[in-house]
This record gives C-alpha cells, structure tokens and sequence, in this order.
C-alpha cells in the first residue's frame, strides 16, 4: 500500500510557478531522496507534504487519506530540519519530549518512549544536557529523536546533514540508515548531495527546475538514465557527453572514429549525445571512441583520474592507480557498448 | 634546535624594548591619558548628581543651598521625616504598582504584537507596523491634552486606570520586539507547530525564552520609565493620595519654598527600587542565548 501519493502537485508563489505537477508512490517502509540542485523545489515539496505550506494544486495522501487541508500535527508526520531547530532553552530530554506534547500517551508511557528512544540513538547519558554542550552530530540527533518519539507514518528530513563535516556526515549518513532499518518508517528525505541519494535511498527522486527528471533505485538512475540531466548528476566524475552521429549500428565520433553499437541501435540514425562514465572508459587500440593527449591526473589511491584533451573537448577517465598513463601520453580509449548511454542530441532524451 | 634560541630569545625582547621605549611610547601614553581623563571626566558628571542627592539628603534645611559636598552637620532627621510621613509610603506604593503593571503589559503586549509582526504574513503587516512606528514621533507633551479629554469624559481622571493607561503597550517596545523576534529562526516555529503547538502556545514556550535578553531589557526601560515619569501622572492626579512617588515628592515644601532635602531624601530612596529591578533584570541580559540551538 502507497503510505504516501503525491498527484499532480503544484505550487505558485503568486504568479510564478515553482512546482509544475510531481506525481509520486512513496510504499510503506520506503527510504525515498529527493535530489536535484538548489532552487529545484526539493524543500518546498516536502514542506507541502509537512503542511507548511499551502498545496496550489493536486493532492497529497498520507496513510490513504487526503491531507491537503490538514495542520501538520494531524498528517501524522515528524520533520528533522537543516538547522535541527532543538530548543537551546530546553534539555534533551525536553526536546525528545516536545514531540509527543499533542500525544495523548499517560506521563510513564512518555517517559518510557523517550528513554527507548535515547536508547537507540546512544544518548541516555546525555538526557540533561543542553543544547549548547553537546556536538553538531549530537544535536542532529536529538533531532532526530524529537521526531522518532512520535513513531510517525512519515519522516521528513530536509537537508539534515549539510551542516556537519565530510567525516561527520558519512557517519550519519550510516547511522540514519541503519535507524531506517531498524524502525521501518517511511522516510522521505531532501539533499542536493548525489552521493547521499546514493548511498541512502531505496529509491531516488532527480528533481530539476520543479520537475521530476526521473524516479528509480540507485542503480536504475545511474546504469539507465533516462536524459542527460540526470546522467551527469548522478555520478562523480560527472559522465562524460560527446557529441557524435549515429548511423547504420555504428557512432560516428567528430574526429572519424567509429563504433558498432550493435543491433539495437539500428533503427535509428541522427545526431545524438554520447554517454560514457568514466569507469566504462578503458583504453584499447580498435573501436576506440576518442583519442588525445594525458593532460592532468589525480591520484586517488586505487584509481586515478586522467584528463584527456581530445576534439570534442575534455574527457576524464578512470585509469588503475598502479601504472596510469602519464602526463603528455597519446591515448585511445573505448567501452563495451553496453555500457553507453545514447541520447537525443534535440531533447536530451534516452534513445537507448 | 632547542638549545640556540635560548640565549637569544632571552636577549631580543630586552634590546628590541629599550630601542622602542623612545618613539613610539609616548604617544600610546598621550592617547591613554586623554582616554583616561575623559572617562574620569564622564565618570565625574555621572556621580555628581548622585553625590549631590545623597549629600543633600544629609543636610539641614539651612545648608541645602550651600555647595559644599560634606555637609558640615551631617544628619538622618531628613529620612527619619520622610519614613515617617505616611504619604511617602502611599507615593511609594502607587508608583510601584504602577510601574509593575505597566512592566509586565508591556513585555505581555509588546512582544504579541512585535512576534505578530515579525512571524505572520498577512495583508496589511508593513501598513500596521509603520503606523505603530510613526507614533514614535509625537512627543508626550503633545499627548497630554488629548489624553487629558479622554480620560476627563470616560471619568479616568485621578485613578490608577488613569496614570497607566498611554503606557500600556508602547511602540518602542513593539519596534524592539520585533527586531529581536527576527533573530528566532522560522525553523524552531515551523517545528514546534508540526509538534502540535498553536500559535499562542509556540509564542510562549518557544520564541519567548528566546528572547529573553530583549525582555529583560525591555523590563528594566519601562520600569524605570514608570517609575520616574513625572508630567503624566502630575496632570491627571488630583488627589494627594493618588500621587506617584516622583509627584508627591515634589509637593514636599510650600508655595513658597520647595524642601530640597526631603525631596532628595526622598529620590534617594527612590532609588532602591530601580537598582533592584536592575539587578534582577541584568541576569537574563545574556549573550549567544538564541543561537546555542542551532548548526555549529
Ligand atoms: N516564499 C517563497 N516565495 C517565492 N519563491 C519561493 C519561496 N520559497 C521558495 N521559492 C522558490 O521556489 C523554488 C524552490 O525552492 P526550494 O524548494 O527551497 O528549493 P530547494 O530546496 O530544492 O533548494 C526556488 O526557485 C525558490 O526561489
Ligand atoms: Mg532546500
């Protein structure tokens, strides 16, 4: 069953449309990120499916029923903030506590909940505690306990680790996880961070001027996508994109190169956009796609990056960290065409 | 490494101070002794009139004219006068009650309507504020006579109702509130409201004790306001018994001559209250409150 259905949904600041209609299922027990750059509409969505603000047009269903016109406190919903807006003139224990003031639970009841719940989250020792002495992580997730008391349908996380360091935030990002596999709610959670959808969603929400790009798992929105928006921003490096022609089964690179893309290209011919991760870039004498000259690389331990000049502009690749090409080195490089993305040069569409 | 610059880490400091004592010294001296004495200066004309109230209130009616500092027959027969006099503790009394509910309408009122303002879109918002604001500009000695009529026809005159009520709500602190409010971020409303809290209740729980800084200050501006206000509460009392403190103490003496050491005696006492209130208030005057819940 869909715990939460957005239809057609729409938002206008007065006259400019920022939400231009989002249609999701979100199951029950999903982990679902919203993902896209700043000003996509990622924030608004959610705070529409919060109740803070007002819904232009379509429906948002929570638990089967219609929420458009109910106040937050009856949508049946917790929100961790980017800012964890825990009251600094209250301890941990009032925070948590503050989730279940409109809870009709009898006080040992209460008391009995927030002490699971700093269980889980490690923080009974910190219970007393204000705000002001604890860490960046530990006000994350007295946030984050404020909102897990409730035991809500939905969770709603906007943003919630962009404050805290690299080190911090992939520790959280493990944490918040490893929560979700414990308590099962539904959680619907907002980042600008690819790597976060990644690494954390069953499934991902590419978001894009107040548009879905597309809707799948991680490993569908980075094997198949289905434009090129979204093909560079999944990913890092971003894949790269060459402009080529397509024709009888084989791409025709700028420089003369060509490439059989085999049967199911066939059918089609034109200009298109050519898809190749870096990963899927190895180096080879025949079919290569594109040639030129090593002019950065970037060691990362186990593999290392290479720039390469060619024609079509820059291409990075992904070389073995023990013996990359060296800078100045001529390469020709290629990949199984199965693991190119071909794409409408007009639209930006898939074509395969 | 660790032997070298000790012997010439000992001796720089002492040859690099005696080739700086000459130039440059003397000027950084100049530069504090004038800063010194205009602080001695400022501290001076603060205290004299303290000094000269307190001094005053020790003298005999005699000497009360003469400028000396040390009264030359130092007495308490002024206090034991004033504390005697049953009118003082009414005055006392009437003021007190006065600027006490003036001060807790304010910080009740002032900070509804200044979070109101500052929290809630609403058609109109920046009409209201500046009309509350524009009010500002009319000074009280322009009011009193409106003020006067108004009280004369709803039968205010001479009564508590009568004093207190200009200074009820005042835009000053509405304009105050509302600055500070800005400085709640709108994430801690948003998540006490999806906690369940109404409006009234996220008022008070969580953005009132963030400002509480503002309050404080607030409280201890319209207290001390109060306390001392003068021509309003001059005008519309009638009664000996309905003075404020500041009034009646200027009514010591006669016609023909004001009995400057009870009315000093009397505004030393009045005093007390104020430092009181001060130093009840300057405790909640603490910094980086509001932001202590928030990133970093
Ligand atoms: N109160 C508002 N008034 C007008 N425009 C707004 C308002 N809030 C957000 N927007 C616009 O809506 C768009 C989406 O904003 P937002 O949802 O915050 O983006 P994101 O969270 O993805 O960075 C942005 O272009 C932003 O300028
Ligand atoms: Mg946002």
């Amino acid at each position: 069953m869909a715990q939460l259905v957005l239809r057609n949904l729409v938002k206008r600041y007065g006259a400019t449309e920022v939400l231009h209609g989002i249609n999701l299922d979100v199951a029950d027990g999903e982990f679902v990120v919203f993902v896209g750059p700043s000003g996509c509409g990622k924030s608004t969505t959610l705070r529409m499916i919060a109740g803070l603000e007002e819904v232009s047009d379509g429906v948002i269903e929570i638990g089967g029923r219609e929420v458009n016109h109910l106040e937050p406190k009856e949508r049946d919903i917790a929100m961790v903030f980017q800012n964890y807006a825990i009251y600094p003139h209250m301890s941990v224990k009032k925070n948590i506590a503050f989730g279940l003031r409109s809870s009709k639970m009898s006080k040992p009841d209460k008391d009995k909940r927030i002490q699971e719940v700093a269980a889980i989250l490690g923080m009974t020792d910190l219970l007393e505690r204000k705000p002001n002495q604890l860490s960046g992580g530990q006000r994350q997730r007295v946030a984050i306990g404020r909102a897990m008391v409730r035991d809500p349908a939905v969770f709603l996380f906007d943003e919630p680790l962009s404050n805290l360091d690299a080190q911090l935030r992939t520790q959280m990002r493990l944490e918040i996880k490893k929560l979700h596999q414990r308590v099962g709610n539904t959680i619907v959670f907002v980042t600008h961070d690819q790597v976060e959808a990644m690494t954390m969603a069953d499934r991902i929400v590419i978001m894009k001027d107040g548009h879905i790009q597309q809707v799948g798992t991680p490993d569908e929105v980075y094997h198949k996508p289905a434009n090129t928006f979204v093909a560079r921003f999944i990913g890092a490096p971003s894949m790269n994109m060459l402009d080529a022609e397509l024709s009888e089964g084989r791409v025709i690179m700028p420089e003369g190169l060509s490439f059989p893309m085999g049967p199911t290209a066939e059918a089609r011919s034109g200009r298109i956009t050519l898809g190749v991760r870096p990963d899927d870039l190895v180096p080879r004498e025949t079919d290569a796609l594109i040639q030129g000259k090593v002019t950065v690389r970037e060691p990362l331990g186990a593999e290392t990056l290479i720039y390469v000049d060619t024609p079509g502009g820059e291409i990075v690749a992904k070389a073995d960290g023990r013996n990359p090409p060296s800078v100045g080195e001529q390469v020709r490089l290629g990949a199984d065409p199965d693991n190119l993305h071909v794409f409408d040069r007009e639209t930006g569409m898939v074509v395969r | 490494m660790t032997i070298a610059p000790d012997v010439p880490d000992q001796a720089r400091p002492t040859s690099d101070a005696l080739f700086r004592a000459g130039p440059s010294r003397r000027p950084r001296n100049m530069g504090q002794i004038i800063r010194w004495m205009l602080l001695f200066a400022g501290g001076i004309l603060m205290v004299m009139p303290i000094a000269y109230m307190i001094s005053t209130s020790l003298k005999w009616p005699f000497e009360v004219y003469n400028v000396n500092l040390i009264p030359e027959e130092p007495t308490l027969d002024n206090y034991a006068y004033v504390l005697e006099d049953g009118r003082f503790y009414l005055w006392f009394w009437n003021s007190l009650l006065i600027a006490a509910i003036t001060t807790v309408s304010n910080l009740f009122f002032d900070s509804l309507i200044g979070y109101t303002l500052c929290k809630f879109r609403f058609p109109g918002r920046q009409l209201v504020f500046i009309a509350i604001l524009s009010t500002l500009m009319i000074p009280t000695e322009m009011l009193v006579i409106p003020w006067y009529l108004m009280s004369q026809s709803f039968g205010w005159l001479d009564s508590y109702w009568g004093i207190m009520f200009p200074g009820l709500m005042t835009a000053f602190g509405t304009f105050l509130m509302k600055q500070f409010f800005e400085s709640v971020p709108d994430d801690f409303i948003e998540a006490a409201r999806i906690d369940g809290l109404n409006e009234f209740q996220i008022w008070w729980t969580v953005a009132m004790p963030l400002v509480k800084p503002a309050l404080a200050a607030l409280a201890i501006f319209v207290f001390l306001g109060n306390w001392t206000a003068f021509l309003w509460p001059l005008i519309v009392t009638n009664s000996t018994d309905m003075y404020t403190l500041p009034v009646g103490l200027s009514s010591f003496g006669d016609e023909a001559d004001v009995a400057w050491e009870l009315i000093m005696t009397g505004a030393a006492i009045s005093t007390i209250p104020t430092l009181v209130v001060f130093l009840i208030f300057q405790r909640f005057i603490i910094r980086g409150v509001v932001m202590a819940g928030l990133k970093g």
